[in-house]
């Protein structure tokens, strides 16, 4: 079940991001890149952490794919148009496809049987971000709750 | 008797399952999955129907007039007669319309709205979907909803649609926040995002007599009204229904939509608000426990079901009663008064639960819910304000 559960979403992840790197009209990739999200969060669900896989799909298909959307359609004038091959995206996709082979491959093989680790449950990960990991959370949280007030301010109203 | 009525579809289901005990468990487990989708679907799609007629017949009512009365008795037969009429109209698509996702934004805007309903505990062992981020889930799911909608405005290729969904996402990003944030006091008290957990932590009754819903707590009720607030924009419905305000855009995103994609658009939104609702119930109205202790005797999910009825009735009241709102004024409320209450409600029950839960802590949350609300109400206060409303346009 679980193999076949893998080889589904590898090809719905794979079909989608190759997609969002060639279809022709913008807004089309940027859905793609979209349902590209949604295939690796699938792959976090079948690992079995919920989590990870949840908030992915909270902040990458809740936000940043709006977000890019929007990115789009606000700045771009030419989104009906075709776009031209672009060379220099290949050269950089092949740079780094080969640069993680080459460190994949110098790594020496892990021969040892991975060690049973209890399922990452919610509770575990809340734990954990309570207890040892308190400080760089309350960190996060100020920094984002500043950014929330700093849009605010930003977009405020003039004085008349 | 009582117990075996209330857990009569849990024990429908394992009566079916057991048929088939020697299959392989993988078989077990999709036929299982495929009942609990087919159970929430008919129960939901049923619920639907019956609304969609209820919600014009109560409107009547409140207008003065009678509603529909001809099909069947009542009226009743009223969803079937437009289900058929839907189904036969014209699907008709703009020449210059992007296809595919002019037909994608429906169908995932349905699907994300049926996909909340599973993880809402409806009864006692009536969970469909278990999973330990429940809320969590519900959120991440729901927040494709946005995505959906801009295909919709996108894909149309027409002004009224972009416009519609431009409103309806700036709308629904600045009413997530507080919706969001309203959930946390819940979510912090309980200690668990499963809402199985939640609705067990509010079985009990204070003096054997006040259920202990969260309702009940000054932060509950004041983030029970946000939540419910911020519901009502989630859904789209009036008092906020400026993303699909008949007298300015058409139908917002839905204006290039006809005949049964409509209908699926309409569907996803009363959804939508089932599961809004469902979600306000477990949080903060015991989800499916009675309110009295006699009381149990009647079948928890027939408690879950009339707790989402009267929500449901109040957003028709209020659908009934108020005038549509305006874009800056929804904008105003999100950020000036809804985020710093949704704020307050946190705070306020980290103080209900260090003051020990009981009446003292009653006592000091109610305090800091009154004093921010009454600050804000004095720093926000427009009356001495009126002045010629200056228009700002996005350049």
């Amino acid at each position: 079940m679980n193999g076949a559960a893998f080889i589904v979403i590898s090809i719905l992840t794979l079909a989608a991001a190759l997609a969002a790197a060639t279809l022709r009209k913008l807004m089309h990739a940027a859905l793609s890149f979209a349902v590209a999200f949604v295939g690796i969060a699938a792959f976090f669900f079948l690992l079995g952490a919920e989590f990870v896989g949840l908030a992915l799909v909270f902040i990458y298909i809740g936000a940043v794919a709006v977000l890019i959307v929007f990115t789009i359609l606000l700045t771009r004038r030419d989104i009906e148009k075709d776009r031209g091959f672009n060379w220099s995206g290949v050269i950089i996709a092949v740079a780094v496809f080969c640069g993680l082979t080459w460190a994949i491959l110098k790594t020496a093989s892990l021969s040892i049987v991975a060690p049973h680790i209890r399922a990452l449950t919610v509770k575990r990960i809340g734990e954990a971000l309570m207890t040892s990991y308190v400080w760089p959370l309350q960190c996060i949280g100020l920094l984002l709750t500043a950014a929330l007030i700093g849009a605010l301010v930003l977009v405020m109203e003039e004085k008349r | 008797m009582s117990k075996s009525i209330d857990q009569v579809f849990p024990n429908a289901k394992q009566w079916l399952l057991s048929w088939l005990a020697g299959s392989p468990s993988w078989a077990i487990q999709v036929v299982s999955i495929l009942t609990n989708i087919f159970a929430l679907l008919a129960v939901f799609l049923t619920l639907f129907a019956l609304i969609s007629v209820l919600e014009r017949k109560i409107l009547a009512r409140i207008q003065n007039r009678y509603g529909p009365n001809r099909v069947g008795p009542f009226g009743l037969f009223q969803p079937i007669a437009d289900g058929i009429k839907m189904l036969i109209k014209e699907d008709i698509v703009p020449a210059r319309a992007d296809k595919i996702v002019h037909f994608l934004a429906p169908v995932l805007i349905a699907a994300t709205a049926i996909l909340t309903l599973g993880v809402i505990p409806y009864g006692r062992n009536m969970t469909p979907f278990t999973i330990d981020g429940g809320i969590l889930f519900f959120f991440a799911v729901g927040s494709a909803t946005e995505l959906a909608v801009f295909m919709a405005g996108w894909g149309s290729n027409n002004k009224f649609s972009m416009l519609g969904a431009m409103r309806a996402i700036a709308q629904m990003f600045s009413y997530e926040l507080p919706l969001i944030i309203t959930v946390l006091p819940v979510v912090m008290v309980v200690g668990s995002l499963t809402p199985d957990r939640i609705v067990a932590a509010q079985a009990e009754y204070t003096f054997g007599l006040v259920p202990r819903w969260f309702v009940f707590t000054p932060w509950g009720a004041a983030a029970f009204i946000l939540f419910f607030v911020s519901g009502l924009v989630e859904s789209n419905r009036t008092p906020f229904d400026v993303p699909e305000g008949e007298s300015e855009i058409v139908a917002g995103h839905m204006t290039e939509y006809s005949g049964f994609k409509y209908a699926t658009f309409f569907m996803a939104e009363y959804i939508g608000m089932f599961a809004i609702s469902g979600l306000g119930v477990t949080l903060f109205l015991g989800g499916w426990h009675a309110p009295a202790r006699v009381l149990e005797i009647i079948p928890s999910y027939v408690w879950f079901f009339v707790k989402l009825s009267v929500l449901l009735f109040v957003y028709i009241w209020v659908r009934g009663t108020l005038p549509r709102t305006r874009i800056d004024q929804i904008m105003n409320v999100a950020w000036k008064f809804m985020l710093p209450m949704a704020f307050t409600c946190i705070i306020a029950a980290a103080v209900w639960h260090y003051a020990g839960r009981g009446l003292r802590g009653w006592l000091w949350s109610l305090l800091v819910i009154v004093i921010v609300y009454t600050a804000l109400s004095i720093l926000l206060d427009t009356r001495r304000k009126f002045a010629q409303r200056v228009y700002r346009f996005a350049e």
